[in-house]
């Protein structure tokens, strides 16, 4: 994979040890990967392969033992912490699977919190979170507790949270995994439509109809990536049958 | 024997001629499993044969139309509140291919079932293009509805193949190294952490 102007994610050789000696484990092995603007990366394979160590790496949430993670073209390891903070609240969403929203905070609070630790007004803050979960359909439950919410709702909340402010780069981690089969198509819908918008997304999953939301599906083994399906087949039917 | 039943609950609804039959039929199926007209008109004879449908005229350009008998009613109602036989699995080719792989030597089974998952994962990409297309968009619409089902027919048993393979990759890995474990000058299990 080569890099081009548009990959908001890129990872370039990256290969992530844990531990040392007789111990270590290679959790990645020299891996290269792009995600450009626009475009649903799904990534696949069974526990242990390295597709979470992968979604650490890009969040910048973990740093590589060899090669670099890039941003929008930033080195994250040329940062240092508090700038890789700092990219976390400004271009980078991370769904997870038990949404992580604070119980204590209101959907609106949970989505305005990274913008205002990011230095924004109160006011501008709820203002744009309250835009994000029109977005993601909710408007409606702003000031609701995430415990009075269903699993599908929380799920859209976290995803509010992920995008606020214009992030680029959607990082998924089984954002499905807690909900029914039709709830789970729904928050794919939403992803899948963010990035049609322009935003760079990487799902990690193991269900294949999940990934098969994305436009590529890459498949990770032991830490390599033994295969990729491309998207030109894809496009080459819709273009036939329509 | 489905395209006969098939075409007997159409007929229920109303009499009709051969091609509005099949254009009703792929409308229903998204086209899935395609009829040619040649197909329709065999099996309208054969049920007419069997007196479950009569034909009922012609219309006005000369097309014979067929209407559904009291005998081809009670054939739809069975139909519809009689489960699908699983007695008889249809032969399926991976599983035999699969079967096969394993016990002839020199195959590289994983690549076989690394192949297929490829190929399998990008036709779930290709049916899940044409849900998101949105040609089977509106839940209120009964033929929409019909299509959007049959979709996701074919994205749960192509999903269901991906899990499959997954289940038969994980268990011929653990095969493997419960056979290098057992040979005597083996390491300990640590190597098995180490390469899971």
């Amino acid at each position: 994979m080569t890099s081009t102007p548009v990959a908001v994610l890129l990872l370039d050789t990256v290969s992530r040890v844990h531990g040392h000696g007789e111990t270590a484990v290679q959790a990645l092995r020299e891996v290269s990967f792009a995600a450009r603007a626009g475009e649903l990366v799904a990534i696949m394979g069974p526990s242990g392969s390295g597709k979470s160590t992968l979604l650490t790496l890009a969040g910048g949430l973990d740093q590589p033992s060899a090669g670099t993670v890039s941003v929008e073209g930033t080195d994250l390891a040329s940062l240092g912490a508090t700038g890789r903070a700092r990219m976390r609240r400004t271009s980078i969403g991370y769904v997870f699977q038990d949404f992580n929203l604070i119980p204590a905070l209101t959907a609106a609070e949970n989505v305005a919190l990274p913008r205002e630790l990011d230095g924004e007004s109160r006011r501008a803050a709820r203002k744009l979170a309250v835009a994000a979960l029109e977005e993601v359909g909710i408007g409606e439950l702003a000031d609701r507790f995430p415990d009075n919410m269903s699993g599908g709702q929380q799920q859209r909340v976290a995803i509010a949270r992920a995008v606020v402010g214009e992030r680029r780069l959607i990082l998924a981690d089984e954002p499905t995994g807690a909900l029914d089969t039709e709830t789970g198509e729904e928050i794919l819908r939403l992803l899948r439509a963010r990035c049609d918008a322009g935003a760079a997304g990487v799902l990690v999953t193991h269900e294949a109809r999940h990934a098969a939301w994305a436009d590529r599906v890459v498949f990770l083994r032991d830490g390599v990536v033994v295969d990729e399906t491309g998207a030109d087949r894809v496009e080459a039917l819709v273009d036939a049958t329509s | 024997m489905s395209v006969r039943q098939a075409l007997l609950a159409l007929l229920e609804q109303g009499p009709m001629y051969g091609y509005q039959l099949r254009s009703e039929f792929e409308r229903r199926t998204g086209s899935t499993w395609p009829l040619n007209v040649g197909q329709v008109y065999t099996t309208l004879t054969r049920l007419e044969r069997d007196g479950l449908v009569a034909e009922s005229g012609a219309d006005g350009e000369g097309h014979v139309v067929y209407r559904v008998t009291d005998a081809g009613r009670d054939e739809v109602a069975a139909w519809f509140t009689t489960p699908v036989e699983r007695t008889q699995p249809p032969r399926d080719e991976l599983a035999i291919k699969l079967a096969l792989a394993v016990t002839v030597p020199g195959v590289d089974v994983g690549s076989v079932i690394q192949q297929q998952r490829t190929a399998t994962v990008s036709a779930l990409q290709d049916y899940t293009r044409l849900k998101r297309a949105g040609r089977a968009a509106d839940p209120q619409d009964a033929g929409d509805m019909a299509w959007s089902l049959v979709l996701d027919s074919l994205v749960f048993a192509a999903e269901a193949e991906v899990r499959w393979l997954d289940h038969c990759e994980a268990r011929l890995r653990r095969a493997q190294l419960d056979r290098r474990d057992d040979v005597p000058a083996a390491e300990p299990t640590s190597r098995k952490e180490a390469t899971r």
